[in-house]
């Protein structure tokens, strides 16, 4: 069944778009991601033009991570004090990430950057979470309890502030960076950013894999519905119906995703994560090297020189 | 642009000897949220007094939908991957345009003809400054052109214009679903010789309704309430979604 969006101005398959979302979904569920990074691609190649497919998955994700969210908390495996440090770097992170988005793209190169963005920090974080767990996973194997270092420069800083869900006492100085640097990606690339969040939490400020998701969902919902306001706002490029499509399928697969990632060890939950992060890193950095079929593109609305 | 103006000086103004009387299937189009193209039915008559003339006649027919500013950019490989270099900004082109033609374009229409009135697909793209942003500025003209017509955006159809009698003429030009909303202006061309001897104008109304019409109204007028709707939705479904499998799981 074909479905005409009224702000794409394009007709596409309504249950291409229930599937996609409900992929993204189960994902978003598992990894506590908010699947932005597969999202935003995917809608490019369905013909959703790209300023509409970054606002309308903001929007996208907030519905997945609000339908996450609720599971964790039910398994009280969410820690708002931290969530709420997070939050605070978040929103300051968006507000100057389009900042600085707005003078790349004064320089007429922001398509670009985006794609080197995605695949140094793809590659970067997709190949320490993959050796990591993979040592973890034989350490296991050979009977040795892994170990997690328990004192680093993090816990030299000053402020510091009990974080009991994570079994935490530690400076906010850090959580408030890693806050604040994926809000500003969040703008530059428009998406939710756990894929960066998630291995930060777990390997910078030492916080036990199972509150990382729930945690970082909250995060996520907070400053997705921050930018999606900001696109609806700004550039009229958040689309409601394709938004209603994809959440309908993406909440469900959340629901999916969250009860398959209970019952998977953690280790095994990270190198699927990593797999996947390589992938998309993969195919984008391809993108990048082999010559294009079509050496032309098409951007509406010519911006200025 | 001098050469052009004494053209269109020089070029006389033929006697309307003959006129088109014009029909279409519908002069509205309607996009609603299942809507998936829609073709359109030009025909029409000759209308005229003298008898006919020994020289065939043509009849060109064209569609455009509304013009907008595009960039064409191209990419080039620089330190080993494939980067935008050169752009250029063409002032005006239409999102979409069909020709339909009683025979093939050259016979049907002079070059002369074609550049004042704007009628082949190249000709209705305006790039005025164009050829000063890149030596080869046709190329991303040409681009554009191969791009949209490989989405059905842009149509050149040759021999598509039946004409019984040198009178009765008809058309069926399919607008494809990914439409963009405006007046598609729609032009009939009668040529004898490949000039034109008569031109008749019309309007086809192309409109988002419904739905479709009242969120995009919305979008553009209220848009801190369409985003916060937006937000709204999100949140109900995530939460229902969330409060269904609970409800589920517990029976």
């Amino acid at each position: 069944m074909q479905i005409y969006l009224p702000i794409a101005e394009v007709s596409v398959n309504a249950f291409l778009l229930l599937g996609l979302g409900g992929f993204v979904g189960v994902l978003s569920g598992m990894f506590g991601v908010g699947g932005g990074f597969l999202m935003t691609p995917l809608l490019f190649f369905i013909g959703v033009p790209p300023p509409v497919a970054v606002a309308t998955s903001a929007n996208q994700i907030v519905a997945s991570s609000i339908s996450g969210v609720f599971a964790h908390f039910r398994r009280k495996t969410v820690d708002l004090r931290m969530g709420v440090v997070l939050l605070i770097g978040g929103l300051v992170g968006a507000a100057l990430g389009v900042v600085l988005f707005n003078y790349l793209k004064s320089l007429g190169q922001v398509d670009l950057l985006v794609k080197l963005f995605y695949v140094v920090f793809l590659g970067i974080i997709g190949g320490i979470m993959f050796f990591e767990s993979l040592r973890a996973i034989r350490q296991t194997r050979r009977g040795k309890p892994p170990k997690r270092k328990k004192h680093g420069w993090v816990h030299g800083l000053p402020l510091k502030m009990r974080f009991r869900t994570s079994g935490l006492y530690i400076s906010v100085i850090p959580p408030v960076l890693v806050g604040l640097s994926v809000g500003i990606l969040t703008a530059i690339m428009g998406v939710g950013g756990g894929f960066i969040m998630v291995p930060a939490m777990i390997y910078l400020l030492g916080m036990p894999t199972k509150v990382v998701v729930g945690t970082s969902l909250f995060q996520i919902i907070f400053v997705t519905a921050f930018t999606t306001l900001l696109h609806a706002t700004t550039n009229f490029t958040v689309d409601v119906a394709l938004a209603v499509l994809l959440l309908v399928g993406g909440v469900i697969g959340a629901q999916f995703g969250t009860s398959i990632g209970t019952r998977m060890k953690a280790e095994q939950l990270r190198i699927l994560l990593a797999v996947m992060v390589l992938a998309v890193c993969g195919k984008l950095a391809l993108d990048l090297l082999l010559q294009p079929s079509e050496l032309y593109s098409i951007a509406s609305g010519a911006g200025g020189h | 642009m001098l050469r052009l103006a004494l053209l269109l000086c020089l070029a006389t103004l033929p006697l309307r000897a003959e006129e088109v009387v014009l029909g279409l299937s519908r002069d509205r189009v309607a996009i609603t949220a299942t809507f998936e193209g829609s073709d359109i039915l030009i025909f029409g008559a000759v209308k005229r007094e003298a008898p006919i003339s020994e020289v065939p006649l043509g009849v060109v027919i064209t569609v455009a939908g509304p013009s907008q500013p595009v960039q064409v950019r191209r990419k080039e490989r620089r330190f080993g991957i494939w980067v935008n270099t050169d752009a250029v900004d063409l002032d005006a082109a239409p999102t979409f345009y069909a020709v339909a033609t009683s025979g093939p374009f050259e016979q049907v229409l002079t070059n002369t003809e074609d550049l004042r009135h704007r009628v082949s697909i190249p000709r209705a793209i305006r790039s005025v400054g164009a050829a000063s942003m890149a030596e080869d500025a046709e190329r991303f003209t040409d681009a554009l052109i191969r791009i949209r017509e490989r989405t059905d955006a842009y149509q050149l159809l040759e021999n598509a214009v039946a004409l019984d009698e040198q009178t009765l003429f008809r058309t069926a030009i399919s607008l494809p679903a990914n439409l963009t909303e405006g007046a598609y202006k729609t032009r009939i061309f009668l040529t004898r010789e490949g000039r034109v001897v008569s031109r008749f104008e019309t309007v086809i109304d192309v409109r988002k309704v419904g739905l479709e019409r009242w969120l995009f109204t919305l979008s553009r007028q209220q848009p801190l309430a369409y985003g916060l709707m937006s937000l709204a939705i999100a949140i109900a479904a995530g939460w229902g979604a969330s409060a269904a499998f609970r409800a589920l799981r517990r029976t």
